[in-house]
């Protein structure tokens, strides 16, 4: 990431705040916290633009180019926007022996999309994850907080769905 | 009001309502796979019907950690009547109050069905599930209300703390932990008495204890299980740990994905902060200690402790060379003890019962039990803790009942992404931690799973390195680089583009990686490839030669023509008239799995 001039005009006021009283009230060195900032960070904001890791590069007294190394590090963290319902498929070994892979293929060939990258309506982004400890529902696809167990092949347009459902609703 | 004396423990235990007063207890699963089928809904469900009733007196409903049988779950026991209900629904509510705790009569239908000699067992204790399980790591995990500090003290919380601290120096504390023979479970079996005493050598200012918690091998879930069922062990442990180490700080790296176990391990904390546990003056001595928790964001390698501690710190999680180890310099620079969930919630137990008995566990050079997150192709699913020396016989078929429909088992993979394969032959073994490594396996941090006779080892092979080329830090390149490559030969294998000679390629591929490469990543990386390759070589052959199907078929001897399978497949290559034989166009099967899951008779065979 190039360090250029901080613009927070693309940068939300009021959740910046919320952000910087969070930094405020971390104790201790504040720069080995850099992990902890971007988890809030990213909780506030969704996900971590380049503008808001050099804002947290600024606040932390740290290089954007250290900031944006820990941010493409960890798989956690995500540089783009991600969809309104983000879609796991569990890829635990549990869930792979039980077909997790057929599962993960067919979500994104229902959905148009790449693995990461958020679904052309915007609705989902699909994701594969590790080994969520319900490894006795195998195989799993969670869609943001809920759980879907012993999911079938033929039943992922099925669950998808309801989502889509959801964005005629309202 | 801090707890500073053995009285002042009686005390607060003295605080929990005796269970004897309750008419009867229910213990309800609060575990990651029970809880995703809605057991958080049916224990709301039943606790309204229990205070609307009135009964709140006389029926005790427990939310615990994992009760251990996942496979069977949302699960619940109840006591005194020794009877488990399992594989329960929000529909199965109303029976068992209507029922059982109002009328005192069993829901038969709930009841667990043993599938292998398909006969009822109603108590957990008589389930082969259970029979050979020990529990010394999981002695509280789904027994206790995990808030609840008042339980924890109930079962002798906090006297192997009190004991340590005041009738124990640190160095005789060591000596108790050397002589249990405990060894860590994280995967590399270290003495961990031995870790401590060169801990507490190093002559520093500050010290740190650290809990490894970041369990990033992909099929294991149980140092997640222990910390949400019993995380007042964890943190005892710990603050004994920074007693014996010489410690004043102690931290839990855990990954923020795990939200459902930082929350009870924080709440946790926080109570042994509020009864002086943690703090200064701890049992009414010099002793001052705290724990912090340290958010990792998902990353493989941060389970390695050096890449751990450079996360902690704020960086990327990318590992240093050893020596120097982290009892020498660690977090900060300062001399630190890294040690696992598992292996920390023995340590109580050791302190309360003694080196000896501990020691009389297991084998020769393995002492105590390990816990296996059991899954796969198998009857029985979930949490086992079995002594050091069971065999994988024992395991497979005594504990997990087998292949559910009776198929062969053809190999056992244990180790995660850094183990191996363990075939037929070797099933025998007993396990521990020099066995393994004889058989050209390694105990790992305790994932095992079975696989069946249709399992492709190739594809499984090619799942593991998958995820290491993925989590490969990059910071070597034998590791970035070898495991790319690896991974490329194994798609151009399954995808049928490959050559006889990339069979030889792998092999010396593999090993050239595991002799350069920096850390236990790209060391045992190449591990699932070369082990299966050892057993399963015809499998790459196959490939290889290109002689392999990879369509599905239709076995004509079971297909009834029920059309289920014409009916889901994606691309409508299954034909067929009802009654009849169906048949795969082969040419068009993209090898979905679709039939095979919608086949009521096992028709359906695999590529
Ligand atoms: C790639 C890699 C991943 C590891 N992941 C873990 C892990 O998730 N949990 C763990 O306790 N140890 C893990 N270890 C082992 C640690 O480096 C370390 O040996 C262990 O935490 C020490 O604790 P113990 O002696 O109690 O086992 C890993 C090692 C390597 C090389
Ligand atoms: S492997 Fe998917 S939940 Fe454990």
């Amino acid at each position: 990431m190039r360090e250029k001039i901080l613009d927070r005009s693309t940068l939300d006021t009021a959740l910046l705040a919320r952000l910087d009283a969070y930094i405020d009230s971390l104790k201790g060195d504040k720069q080995e916290q850099l992990i902890h900032v971007l988890h809030k960070a990213q909780e506030l904001f969704g996900h971590l633009p380049h503008n808001l890791q050099l804002y947290v590069a600024h606040a932390l007294g740290l290089s954007g180019a250290r900031v944006n190394g820990v941010v493409t590090f960890y798989s956690f963290f995500n540089e783009e926007p991600v969809g309104k319902y983000v879609t796991s498929v569990c890829m635990g070994t549990a869930c792979f022996v039980k077909g997790a892979d057929k599962v993960l293929e067919r979500t994104l060939n229902l959905l148009g999309t790449k693995k990461g990258e958020m679904s052309p309506d915007g609705l989902f982004t699909v994701k594969d994850i590790r080994c969520i400890g319900a490894c006795g529902l195998a195989p799993v696809v969670t869609i943001n907080e809920k759980v879907y167990g012993k999911v079938k092949v033929g039943q992922i347009d099925d669950i998808l769905s309801r989502y889509r459902g959801e964005k005629r609703a309202d | 009001m801090p707890i500073k004396t053995r009285e002042d423990l009686m005390q607060l235990k003295a605080q929990l309502p005796d269970e004897t007063s309750y008419r009867m207890t229910i213990l309800l699963c609060g575990g990651t796979s029970c809880l995703s089928s809605e057991s958080d809904i049916i224990d709301e469900m039943l606790r309204e019907k229990i205070e609307k009733n009135h009964l709140e007196n006389e029926v005790n409903l427990v939310k615990v950690g994992c009760l251990r049988f996942c496979g069977e779950g949302p699960i619940m026991f109840i006591s005194p009547d020794d009877i488990a209900y399992v594989r329960l629904t929000i529909k199965d509510v109303s029976d068992i109050f209507e029922q059982h705790i109002l009328r005192g009569h069993i829901v038969d239908r709930l009841l667990y069905v043993d599938g292998a000699q398909n006969k009822t067992v109603p108590a957990p204790k008589d389930m082969d599930f259970f029979k050979k399980q020990q529990r010394i790591a999981l002695r509280n995990v789904g027994d206790i209300d995990p808030r609840s500090i008042e339980a924890y003290v109930a079962r002798e919380g906090y006297e192997a703390l009190r004991r340590c601290i005041s009738d124990m120096r640190a160095d005789e504390v060591i000596n108790v932990v050397r002589k249990s023979g405990l060894r860590g479970r994280g995967g590399g079996g270290f003495p961990t008495g031995l870790k401590w005493a060169y801990t507490a050598s190093v002559k520093s200012d500050e010290k740190y204890v650290i809990c490894n918690a970041d369990e990033g091998d992909p099929g294991a879930f149980m140092d997640r299980s222990i910390i949400e069922g019993d995380p007042h062990s964890l943190v005892e442990a710990m603050i004994i740990a920074g007693y014996a180490n010489g410690a004043s700080e102690g931290h839990i790296y855990i990954r923020a994905e795990y939200a459902i176990s930082i929350e009870p391990l924080r709440l946790a904390i926080d109570k042994a902060r509020e009864h002086g546990f943690l703090g200064t003056h701890i049992f009414g001595s010099e002793f001052s200690f705290d724990i912090h928790i340290k958010l990792g964001a998902g990353a493989f390698v941060c389970g390695e402790e050096t890449a751990l501690i450079r996360s902690m710190e704020g960086h990327r999680g990318e590992p240093d060379k050893k020596p120097p180890f982290p009892s020498e310099s660690g977090f900060r620079g300062k001399p630190t003890s890294v040690n696992n969930v598992e292996t920390y919630v023995n340590i109580p137990a050791i302190i309360l019962r003694g080196a000896d008995w501990f020691a009389s566990i297991g084998t020769e050079r393995s002492k105590g039990t390990k816990v296996f997150a059991l899954a796969g192709q198998l009857r029985n699913i979930g949490l086992v803790e079995v002594p050091m020396g069971t065999t994988f016989r024992e395991i497979i078929y005594d504990i997990g009942g087998g292949h559910p429909e009776g198929k062969q088992i053809k190999a056992v993979q244990i180790g995660g992404p850094s183990g191996g394969v363990i075939t037929e032959d070797f099933f025998d073994t007993p396990i521990d931690y020099d066995s393994l490594i004889a058989i050209g396996a390694m105990m790992g941090s305790g994932g095992m799973i079975v696989m069946d006779e249709d399992s492709d080892m190739v594809e499984i092979a090619k799942f593991y390195l998958d995820f290491t080329q993925d989590e490969s830090c990059g910071k070597c390149t034998p590791c970035r680089i070898g495991t790319k490559r690896m991974y490329e030969i194994l798609e151009r294998l399954t995808a049928m583009e490959g050559d006889p000679q990339d069979l030889e390629r792998l092999e010396t591929l593999g090993e050239n990686i595991k002799n350069a490469s920096l850390c236990g990543l790209g060391q045992t990386a190449p591990n699932p490839v070369l082990s299966t390759m050892k057993f399963f070589r015809e499998e790459y052959e196959a490939y290889a030669y290109r002689t392999k199907r990879t369509s599905y078929l239709i076995d004509g001897k079971q297909c009834i023509g029920c059309t289920k399978c014409a009916r889901v497949c994606p691309v409508d290559c299954i034909a067929g008239k009802v009654r009849e034989v169906h048949t795969i166009n082969e040419n068009d099967c993209i090898a979905c799995g679709a039939c095979y899951d919608a086949c009521p008779t096992n028709a359906i065979v695999k590529p």
